[in-house]
């Protein structure tokens, strides 16, 4: 167990446990959070489970962990862990089961003011049009063939069918495509998975939510992003479904076996990894690579049919409904990119684990418009309280491998949760402070309450104090849609 | 503690669900794995018509077999909306043969991503056998 008086205070906002604490630690932890974050999870296992992270084979510089931690399986959720390329390994636990899940965001210049009246009708539209709940199939169907083109082509794929304009795709991560996709690594079960579930939010904690822009921090970076005071925008929360599920799943068992082959000893199974240069560590990133490109598909779909949505009830009745892309972020997902340690340039495979990229200004693979700003990171909160949007900086390059926190995070497990609040009153609760809710499940909607998860503000305002992320824009919810 | 000779109970964790599962065998465990994890995902089973469906598996070891398993009935639930509550099954070595019968889902309230690894052993205990499982949920 890993106690307070273990951790070394760095500053307010950034602790660390040294490599001293435990003797097959490989590097330190570095921790961004308060006294009062950290208390909150002294009692899960997210610092023992951050300490567990730090014995993958090849880490370099330190284990990153945002300040949103919580519990997770094999790496704490909010983790960030890089492993020089190409002699370090790849973990699929270290990205999670749902590989890229992200959040998109869409703004607009709709005023509230001209909205309100509509938003009740605007959710049920939006219930309608983007299907959620445990197994729901979606409006698109796909063959095996187009399945494929989905993995390597991501949202271009999306494009080509008419779900998206080339902005969407510039105001996304990689451009909504990463390359090195290869569909013959994905077994027939993902695919099986996969091929029904395009444009379908899911259950759990996926969520589609139409905001307010709240205030407004850095007028100059919110302009950039067409995010207007008193406007309405939209948050889809959602990742790769059973087919990313699937992939992980199927990697996690085959790596079993490659880390005896490999002789990698580690303190949890759900860690195995293998080298980034195996043919097993290159099959599972062309895999994962394919389930970020059909995330990426999937959340643009979404995009298409809340668009659809907002036209159906909006048009004629405001003076433009329309929905422009802020951008669109992974917070689960395995990356091959250049950061600068102890002064040197190095290649690494960033795990990033409920954690964002947060990239500074002047990154290339940024729109033109982002460029002079850094790149949005997207925060959104718990249900019914307030929603983030960001920009990452300098520091967040020199000190977090460009990555910052990705939401509030849990701190009562479900089951508590579930005991202590009741979906229904929730639901009349929500729905009196002038939210509308549609949820497809009561218990589930339990689960997510707002008291099971930390105060995203203070999370917020930990990675600004850190310097790892600048405050641009806060949004508040008008409509919650949740499978 | 719950004195029964088999059976499962759900523990806290942050973010997941934790089950704990007991029972005097091998395959009785697997059962018992089956059955809360149905129970965790609310899952009702339609009364009419009734299947069979065979399994077969392949692992490392005990705790790898548990996974594919479970992880074989959660692609049943999803792709073709079945579910189960008999189950015959008969383990050797690192293979796992089943017959397991069920029907439709009726309904079912919660998802369930995945089977994890995290911190698995089946330990021998004073109850015969035990486990616990973390779902990715």
């Amino acid at each position: 167990m890993v106690d307070l008086k273990d951790l070394i205070k760095i500053s307010d906002y950034e602790w660390e446990i040294p490599r001293s604490f435990r003797g097959d630690m490989r590097v330190p932890v570095r921790l961004f959070a308060t006294r009062r974050l950290l208390e909150a999870v002294m009692d899960d296992k997210s610092l023992e489970q951050a300490v567990n992270t730090t014995t993958l084979p090849g880490l370099v510089g330190h284990v990153v962990v945002m300040p949103d931690m919580h519990q997770g399986y094999g790496f704490p959720i909010g983790g960030v862990a890089a492993t020089r390329y190409p002699d370090g390994v790849i973990s699929p636990g270290g990205i999670g089961y749902d590989i890229n899940c992200g959040v998109r965001l869409l703004g607009s210049q709709i005023e509230y003011e001209e909205a309100k009246g509509h938003l009740d009708r605007l959710a049920s539209a939006l219930d309608e049009n983007c299907p959620s709940g445990v197994g729901t199939k979606g409006h698109v169907r796909v063959d095996d063939a187009e399945l494929d083109r989905v993995c390597r082509e991501g949202s271009r794929w999306a494009q080509k069918k008419g779900y998206a304009s080339e902005a969407d795709l510039r105001r996304t991560e990689e451009n909504g495509r990463l390359e090195g996709a290869d569909p013959g690594a994905v077994s027939k079960h993902a695919k099986e998975r996969g091929r029904a579930q395009i444009g379908t939010l899911g259950a759990g904690n996926h969520f589609i939510e139409v905001d307010v822009v709240d205030q407004i921090f850095d007028a100059e970076a919110a302009a950039a992003m067409g995010l207007v005071e008193g406007s309405l925008a939209v948050q889809i929360h959602c990742g790769s479904r059973g087919f990313g599920h699937q992939i992980c799943t199927d990697y996690v068992q085959e790596f079993q076996g490659a880390v005896r082959r490999y002789n990698i000893q580690l303190p949890d199974r759900e860690l195995v990894c293998a080298p980034l240069t195996s043919p097993e560590g290159q099959s599972y990133l062309a895999a994962m690579r394919c389930a970020a490109n059909y995330a990426f598909a999937n959340r643009q779909v979404l995009a298409h049919f809340a668009r659809k949505a907002f036209e159906e009830v909006l048009a004629g009745k405001v003076h433009n409904w329309h929905l422009h892309q802020v951008y669109d972020i992974a917070h689960n997902m395995g990356k091959i990119e250049t950061h600068e340690i102890d002064g040197q340039r190095i290649k690494v495979c960033v795990h990033r684990k409920g954690a964002t990229r947060a990239f500074g200004p002047g990154f290339e693979g940024l729109p033109e418009e982002y460029r002079q700003i850094g790149q949005p990171v997207l925060v959104p909160g718990s249900m019914g309280t307030a929603s983030w949007v960001l920009v990452g900086t300098e520091e967040s390059m020199q000190r977090s491998f460009g990555s910052s926190c990705h939401g509030a995070g849990r701190v009562m497990s479900r089951a508590k949760a579930k005991k202590s609040v009741r979906g229904e009153t929730l639901k009349s609760e929500l729905q009196a402070s002038g939210i509308s809710v549609r949820a497809g499940s009561l218990a589930g909607l339990a689960e997510e309450a707002p008291q099971a998860y930390k105060d995203v503000d203070d999370v917020v305002a930990t990675v600004s104090g850190a310097g790892i992320a600048r405050k641009v824009a806060r949004l508040v919810p008008v409509a919650v849609i949740k499978g | 503690m719950d004195k029964s000779r088999q059976g499962y109970r759900e523990h806290e964790h942050t973010a997941d669900w934790e089950l704990e599962v007991w029972a005097e065998s091998l395959p009785a465990l697997f059962e018992q794995a089956a059955r809360g994890m149905y129970a965790l995902a609310g899952v009702v089973i339609k009364p009419g018509p009734r299947l069979e469906h065979r399994l077969e598996l392949q692992a490392l070891d005990n705790e790898s077999l548990l996974v594919s398993f479970l992880g074989a009935l959660l692609f049943l639930s999803e792709t073709q909306g079945l579910a189960f509550d008999r189950f015959e099954i008969l383990m050797q070595e690192g293979n796992l043969q089943a017959s397991v019968q069920g029907a439709q889902i009726a309904a079912i309230s919660r998802e369930i991503k995945a089977v994890t690894y995290h911190n698995l052993q089946i330990l021998e205990s004073r109850r015969g056998l035990e486990a616990r499982i973390v779902f990715d949920v």
